[in-house]
């Protein structure tokens, strides 16, 4: 019982907004692929969210956006629970996802993100058309705005995605390996815009891969390999000995689920 | 002028020219959800699983429209939402079910075929023959068009949320699974509809051509719908002109149009097209330069 609570469950000072996640877990046919994780993040930081594959990454992600239902536990944000899908949290595919010869353009794909918010049969508003122009200025795509999403550098297009999020005015931002198959400068221009994003106030949480740039990105972590090994900041979670019991050992995986640490 | 205007002088052509832009309309309009969301094979699936429908109706009813336009429509959404609930429940894909649902009523309505005496009028629902269109195929049309379209006009900005990406437009809650079962109805109801005018097997290039066309023209989903639209009536028009004057099948005829201009955009699309890209030089040279100097 004792490492379910190992979660970062410090609370955070009281004028601080934060996301909380209590004993989540979520299962594909009975096979349980997240173990009763909890953990809570403050807003304006930028968490990466380790582990190996399987480990139950992106089903954290997609769990939080409402694409998966919740076996156990719950989820709340600012404390107020959040159930299913909503508009404070917008989910960012992976790349390879989505179907970029469709017939819309930068700021077609950014406006999607004001859809819900107007009405079905109006025109969009002074106030939607200046949202969505933040928003291209945000992710540094305005000049692009008339492209096809197809004539896009890959870094552009994690962008694209990241600019419809804001249209939306979504709090929490849940991104699935967005830096994957980034270059170097692709990847620089995308860590400033999360860092715009942070220094506003959005929570961004992010599946990553590569544990090198871990300290240059982002300011937390959250361990995952099919429970949670470890939350918290760059500085107290990223430890070797953190990682070699999410990396090195299958904590978790059914069979031997009686091993577990 | 004469020459343009005088087969509309007819009231049958009149009757075919109004059939001619309702059924081009609502299927050039539709034809972009289709193809977007992928759904031609199941299309074509479907138009195959409204014979065995029509030969029940043919069975029960008669020849009366009203009994071919249920029977028709009850077997496409049977075989559609059958799929649908086969492939959610197991680990069999849809296109799978679809195979295995449509063949099966396919076959179903050959047997039954066999038990209905009046063979003729079912071979012009394979092809369609819009000059035999009666007052109640129209008002079936008008009818049908009347709901779909509205409904479909209406749904435009969530349907494009669940046709770009279904798993984000999920997360911003959308019910995208009702959406994807209205949006298979509202295909259904479009397919019964065209029966008359293209028939069966032809209705699908009907369906498709239009928006595949403007698909290789522009960049805009609002100008594939309604362009879409209107490419399908201009087609549907001048292919039944055509089959007036060549004294031709008009389905046939209202197809190979739309397939001769689809051909003309696959070549000569500014942007998409094959042979621009020979003409035009292989890269933006002011921008190379430009790049180039700097470094």
């Amino acid at each position: 019982m004792g490492h379910r609570l190992r979660g970062n469950h410090r609370p955070f000072p009281m004028n601080q907004h934060s996301l909380q996640v209590d004993d989540l877990t979520v299962s594909y046919r009975r096979i349980p692929a997240l173990h009763h994780v909890g953990f809570s993040v403050p807003c304006g930081s930028c968490v990466a969210v380790l582990g190996p594959n399987g480990a139950g990454k992106s089903t954290l992600l997609k769990a939080l956006a409402g694409l998966l239902e919740l076996e156990t536990g719950s989820v709340s944000f600012h404390g107020r629970p959040m159930r299913g899908a909503n508009q404070e949290f917008a989910y960012l595919p992976q790349r390879e996802m989505v179907d970029w010869d469709f017939p819309t353009t930068v700021r077609g794909v950014v406006e999607m993100g004001r859809y819900l918010r107007v009405r079905w049969w109006r025109r969009f508003s002074k106030e939607d058309a200046a949202a969505v122009d933040a928003a291209l200025e945000a992710v540094q795509l305005a000049p692009l705005q008339d492209r096809q999403i197809s004539a896009l550098s890959g870094g552009q297009q994690q962008r694209v995605f990241i600019g419809r999020a804001l249209a939306q005015e979504a709090h929490v931002l849940l991104l699935d390996e967005p830096f994957t198959g980034l270059d170097q400068p692709s990847q620089e221009s995308l860590k400033l815009v999360f860092k715009r994003l942070k220094s506003e106030g959005k929570l961004l949480l992010i599946s990553h891969h590569d544990l090198q740039s871990v300290p240059d990105l982002f300011d937390r972590v959250l361990l995952l390999n099919g429970e949670l090994i470890a939350a918290g900041t760059v500085a107290e979670a990223f430890t070797g000995d953190n990682l070699t019991r999410s990396y090195g050992t299958r904590v978790f995986s059914g069979v031997n689920h009686g091993l577990a640490v | 002028m004469d020459w343009l205007f005088e087969p509309f002088q007819h009231v049958f052509m009149q009757r075919a020219l109004a059939a001619c832009v309702l059924v081009g309309f609502l299927n050039g309009f539709m034809g972009g959800f289709v193809m977007l969301r992928r759904m031609a094979l199941m299309a074509d699936s479907l138009s195959h699983s409204l014979l065995p429908g029509l030969a029940v109706g043919v069975l029960l009813f008669g020849l009366a429209p009203a009994g071919l336009f249920f029977g028709a429509l009850s077997a496409a959404l049977l075989v559609a939402l059958g799929a649908q609930l086969l492939s959610r429940g197991s680990r069999v894909k849809e296109d799978t079910a679809l195979a295995i649902l449509y063949t099966v009523a396919f076959s179903a309505g050959v047997v039954l075929l066999s038990f209905v005496k009046v063979r003729v009028s079912l071979l012009h629902y394979l092809f369609g023959n819009i000059l035999g269109v009666s007052n109640q195929d129209l008002w079936v049309s008008y009818g049908v068009a009347g709901v779909v379209l509205p409904l479909l006009v209406a749904a435009e900005r969530p349907l494009q949320l669940l046709l770009f990406e279904p798993s984000v437009a999920r997360s911003q809650g959308i019910a995208t699974g009702f959406l994807n079962v209205s949006l298979v109805v509202a295909l259904v109801l479009t397919m019964v509809s065209s029966l008359q005018a293209v028939g069966v097997i032809l209705l699908l290039g009907m369906l498709i051509s239009p928006a595949a066309t403007i698909y290789l023209l522009c960049d805009s989903y609002a100008a594939l719908l309604w362009g879409g639209g209107a490419l399908g009536v201009f087609g549907a028009v001048t292919g039944l002109w055509l089959s007036y004057w060549l004294g031709l099948p008009s389905g046939a005829c209202i197809v190979l149009v739309l397939g001769a201009i689809f051909c003309l955009a696959y070549l000569l699309s500014p942007r998409y097209g094959l042979l621009p890209k020979f003409w035009r030089s292989r890269h933006f040279h002011q921008e190379s330069l430009a790049r180039w100097e700097k470094h």
